[in-house]
C-alpha cells in the first residue's frame, strides 16, 4: 500500500476498498455534503447521524447558491474507516444530497472555524489576554473596561488552544461556528 | 400542457397519469377534498380499509405481487401515525409505496390543531423520502417525483403530506412528461471490469454458492429469468433469503432451500464452506450471517447491490458490484458466454457430493403425530393440495412464517409476500387482501399464527366488503410460538406472557364477519378441511389447531455461526450460551 503512495483510509485511487477492514482506529473526517436547500434537509442529515449512532463533532450549514437552491453542509465526524465509509454511503442515498466529499482523504483541504470569546478581567490578566489575542491574530470586536470579545478564525486546533489559554484569564463565554472547509487548488 | 385545477383534483389526475388503478385508504377531515374527487370518477378504485396500518400492508401486498407501486391515502394525525408501522416495514423490505396524507391547513400548522401531527417529521426516518407540499403549484411535480423516487434505484416508501387548503386551492397541473424530475438517478449499470472479475471467479470456483435476496424480485421478472439461466448453466448451488424466495424455482436442480437462522442445514453449511459466495440483491442481514466473525470464513465474497450503502455495511466483501441485479446478471451471462461458459467441473462435482451428504441430514424432519396436527404437516398438506396452482402466499410473523418458508415451494417470483426486515405481526391478512385485489382470480392464502392474525383481524371486514376470497390459514397453537420457543431455549422455560387465554372462536368470528369459518384439529380430517377451504368461493378463516409446543428447527441461535445449528429438540440442551440471550 505504501508503495502506491495511497493515504490510509483512501478509496479514491481504486475501484476496490484497500483499507484494512479490521482496523479499529478511530479517525476524524471532514465531509462536505452538497444538498438541495429544501425544508427538512438538515433534519434528514442529523437524523441519519443520530438514528445510526454516528458522531457529529462539528456541523455547519448555509445556502451557497440561492438561484440553484443549493446548500453546503460541512460535518466533522469520527469513526473507524468502515464507519466513515458507511456514513458517506448513507449520506449519498438521501434524495436531496447531490454530492458527498471526504475532504480528509480527497487531497489537501483548508478548514476554518470562526469563534467569539468573551473574556472578563482587569489588570495584568486583561493585558495578558490582549497580548495573547495579538499572537493568535484574534480581533477585538467588543470592549468594556472589564471585558473583551475576541473574534478568532482558524483550525479547530488553533481555536481549542486559544480557549485553553483564555480560561485562566477570565473566559466567560464562547460561541463557535463549526468548521467550514474547501479543497485546496482547483 | 398545463391545466388549472384544484389540488385535490391534481392528486386524482396524477394517480391516473401514473397508471394507478387502486388506492387503499381511509377518509378523514383533512382529506375530504380528495375523497370528493375520488367520488366523482371511476378510473381509480378505492379500497376502504378498517385501519390505516391495514391500508399500508395491503399496498405492500399489491406492490410485492405486481412490481407496481402501492398507493395509500390517509388523513392527518392518527391516520398518518397509524401508517408508520407499514411505512417502516416497506422501507426495511424495499417495497415501493406512495402514501398520501392529509394535513391541517397551512395556516394552522404548528398550532396543535385538531388531528394535527408533524407527519413529515414522524415519517422522515421511515420513508425513502417525504414532502410537505405548501403550494398547490408544486403539488403535481411532487406527486410525479414521488412515483419516480419510490420506484427507482432501491425501491421504498415515500409520503406526501398535503394540507387541506392546498387541496382546495387552484394551481397549474402538468403531467409526468412535463414535470421537472428530480436529479435522483441511481446507478444501475455495473462497471465492466467488475463484471469481468466476477466471470473469472465463476470460471475457477471450486465450492461456489449463489446467495440471492429480495433485490432479484425487485429488479423484475427479467432478473429472475437471467438468474435461472446463470444458475442452471453454471450448475452452481443456490440459496435465498426469506425475501428472495421464488426468484429461482424450488423445483430447480440447483436449489438448496432458504438459508439463515431457520434456513436449511445444507444451505447454511454451503454458505459456511464455500470458496465463492455470490450475493445477488441481499444485504447480509443478521438473520443470515449469524456470528459475523465466523461468517463464511474462507470465501471470496461478491456483492451485487443497487444501494452502495449495502456494500461493506455488515460483511466486508472482496468484489462489490453496484448496479441493478438484472442488469448485472445479463452482463455476467454475456461476458461468461463470450469466454466459452467455462466452470471448474471436477471441483463442482465434488462440491455437490458434499452438499448431498448434508442433505442426508434431512434437517426439516419432525416427529409426526396421528393425534395432533403438527404445523409442519399442515403446511405439507397445504403444499400438496395447492401444487400446480398459481398460488400467492402471504404470512404473518413467527414460527408459522418460518415453517411456510421451509415447507412451501415457490416456483415464480412475486408469489411470496412476507414481512422480512421489520418482522411485523399483523402484516399477512391485509397483505393477502392487497394481493387478491391485484389478482382477483388467483388463489391467495395467508399462512398465519393466531396471535399475529388478531393484530389486524379487523381487515376481514375489508375482505368481505370487497369480495376478496382470501384464505386465512391460521396455525393456532394458542401461544406466541416463536416467543415461547425462545423462552424455552434462552430464558429457562419461564413462559412470560407468551400464552393467549380467551382466544376468540374463529369459526364464530368468521360468521360474525359474514364469511366462512372452518375448524380442524384432527390430522385425519385435514385434507378434506383444506379442500373445503380451497373450494369455497369467498373469504375463509381456517382455524387449524396444531401442536402447542412444537419448535421450529433448524435454528442458528443468535450469536452462533452457520456451522453450529440446532437440529430438533434432542440437540438443544446447553447449546445456547448466556451471551446469546442478549441478541434478538
Amino acid at each position: 500500500m505504501s508503495a502506491l503512495n495511497i493515504k490510509k483510509g483512501s478509496t479514491s485511487h481504486s475501484a476496490y476498498d484497500l483499507r484494512d477492514p479490521h482496523a479499529e482506529v478511530v479517525e476524524s473526517h471532514t465531509l462536505a455534503v452538497l444538498v438541495d436547500n429544501e425544508a427538512g434537509v438538515l433534519a434528514r442529515v442529523i437524523g441519519l447521524f443520530s438514528g445510526r449512532g454516528y458522531n457529529i463533532d462539528s456541523l455547519t450549514v448555509a445556502e451557497i447558491d440561492h438561484k440553484g437552491h443549493r446548500s453546503r453542509i460541512t460535518v466533522v465526524t469520527r469513526g473507524t474507516p468502515a464507519v466513515i465509509e458507511q456514513i458517506k454511503a448513507q449520506l449519498g442515498r438521501l434524495v436531496p444530497v447531490h454530492e458527498v466529499h471526504d475532504l480528509t482523504v480527497e487531497g489537501a483541504a483548508v478548514e476554518r472555524e470562526l469563534a467569539l470569546f468573551k473574556v472578563r478581567g482587569t489588570g495584568d490578566k486583561r493585558i495578558e489576554a490582549l497580548r495573547l489575542a495579538e499572537i493568535f491574530r484574534a480581533n477585538v470586536v467588543d470592549s468594556t473596561l472589564e471585558s473583551f470579545v475576541f473574534e478568532i478564525t482558524g483550525t479547530i486546533e488553533k481555536i481549542d488552544a486559544f480557549a485553553e489559554l483564555m480560561r485562566p484569564l477570565g473566559l466567560v463565554d464562547v460561541a463557535r461556528t463549526g468548521v467550514a472547509a474547501l479543497p485546496r487548488g482547483f | 400542457m398545463q391545466r388549472q385545477m384544484t389540488g385535490a383534483r391534481m392528486v386524482v389526475q396524477a394517480l391516473k397519469d401514473q397508471g394507478v388503478e387502486v388506492v387503499f385508504g381511509y377518509p378523514g377531515g383533512a382529506v375530504l377534498p380528495i375523497y370528493d374527487e375520488i367520488f366523482q370518477q371511476n378510473d381509480i378504485r378505492h379500497i376502504l380499509v378498517r385501519h390505516e396500518q391495514g391500508a399500508v400492508h395491503m399496498a405492500e401486498g399489491y406492490a410485492r405481487s405486481t412490481g407496481k407501486p402501492g398507493v395509500v391515502l390517509v388523513t392527518s394525525g392518527p391516520g398518518a401515525t397509524n401508517a408508520v408501522t407499514g411505512l417502516t416495514d416497506a422501507l426495511m423490505d424495499s417495497i415501493p409505496l406512495v402514501v398520501l396524507s392529509g394535513q391541517v391547513p397551512t395556516f394552522m400548522i404548528g398550532t396543535d390543531g385538531f388531528q394535527e401531527a408533524d407527519t413529515v417529521g414522524i415519517t422522515r426516518p421511515c420513508t425513502k423520502h417525504n414532502w410537505l407540499v405548501k403550494d398547490t403549484d408544486r403539488l403535481a411535480e411532487t406527486l410525479h417525483q414521488a412515483f419516480h423516487i419510490a420506484t427507482s434505484g432501491r425501491p421504498g416508501p415515500v409520503l406526501i403530506d398535503i394540507p387541506k387548503d392546498v387541496q382546495f386551492a387552484t394551481g397549474s397541473y402538468s403531467g409526468p412528461a412535463e414535470a421537472r424530475v428530480s436529479h435522483y438517478r441511481p446507478r444501475t449499470e455495473p462497471e465492466a471490469e467488475a463484471v469481468a472479475r466476477l466471470v473469472e471467479l465463476i470460471e475457477t470456483a471450486e465450492r461456489p454458492v449463489f446467495y440471492t435476496g429480495g433485490g432479484v424480485i425487485n429488479s423484475g421478472p427479467a432478473a429472475s429469468r437471467a438468474l435461472r439461466e446463470l444458475v442452471d448453466a453454471t450448475g452452481f448451488p443456490i440459496t435465498s433469503t426469506l425475501m428472495g424466495l421464488g426468484a429461482y424455482p424450488a423445483s430447480g436442480k440447483g436449489w438448496l432451500g432458504m438459508l439463515g437462522m431457520h434456513g436449511l442445514y445444507e444451505a447454511n453449511l454451503a454458505m459456511h464452506g464455500c470458496d465463492l459466495m455470490i450475493n445477488l440483491g441481499a444485504r447480509f442481514d443478521d438473520r443470515i450471517t449469524g456470528r459475523i466473525a465466523d461468517f463464511s470464513p474462507r470465501s471470496t465474497k461478491v456483492h451485487v447491490d443497487i444501494d452502495p450503502s449495502s456494500i461493506n455495511k455488515v460483511i466486508h466483501v472482496d468484489l462489490p458490484i453496484i448496479g441493478d441485479v438484472g442488469t448485472v446478471l445479463a452482463a455476467a451471462l454475456e461476458a461468461w458466454t463470450a469466454r466459452g461458459r467455462r466452470v471448474n467441473g471436477a471441483a463442482l462435482q465434488k462440491w455437490w457430493g458434499q452438499i448431498e451428504q448434508w442433505k442426508l441430514k434431512n434437517c426439516l424432519a419432525y416427529a409426526p403425530s396421528k393425534a395432533t396436527i403438527k404445523p409442519q404437516y399442515a403446511l405439507q398438506r397445504l403444499e400438496a393440495l395447492t401444487k400446480g396452482r398459481d398460488r400467492y402466499i402471504t404470512t404473518e410473523v413467527g414460527q408459522h412464517q418460518m415453517w411456510a418458508a421451509q415447507f412451501l415451494g415457490f416456483e415464480a417470483p412475486n408469489r411470496w409476500m412476507t414481512s422480512g426486515g421489520l418482522g411485523t405481526m399483523g402484516y399477512g391478512l391485509p397483505a393477502s387482501i392487497g394481493v387478491q385485489i391485484a389478482h382477483p382470480e388467483a388463489l391467495v392464502i395467508n399462512v398465519a399464527g393466531e396471535a399475529s392474525w388478531l393484530m389486524n383481524m379487523q381487515e376481514m371486514g375489508t375482505a368481505v366488503q370487497f369480495r376478496t376470497p382470501v384464505k386465512q390459514f391460521i396455525l393456532n397453537n394458542e401461544r406466541l410460538g416463536m416467543v415461547r420457543q425462545w423462552q424455552q431455549l434462552l430464558h429457562g422455560e419461564r413462559y412470560s406472557h407468551s400464552w393467549s387465554e380467551s382466544l376468540p372462536d374463529f369459526v364464530k368470528l368468521a360468521e360474525a364477519f359474514g364469511c366462512k369459518g372452518i375448524r380442524c384439529d384432527n390430522p385425519a380430517d385435514l385434507d378434506e378441511a383444506i379442500l373445503a377451504m380451497l373450494d369455497h368461493d369467498g373469504p375463509v378463516i381456517f382455524d387449524c389447531l396444531v401442536e402447542k409446543h412444537e419448535n421450529c428447527f433448524p435454528m442458528i441461535p443468535s450469536g452462533k455461526p452457520h456451522n453450529e445449528m440446532l437440529l430438533g429438540d434432542a440437540a438443544v440442551a446447553g447449546a445456547i450460551e448466556a451471551g446469546g440471550a442478549v441478541l434478538v
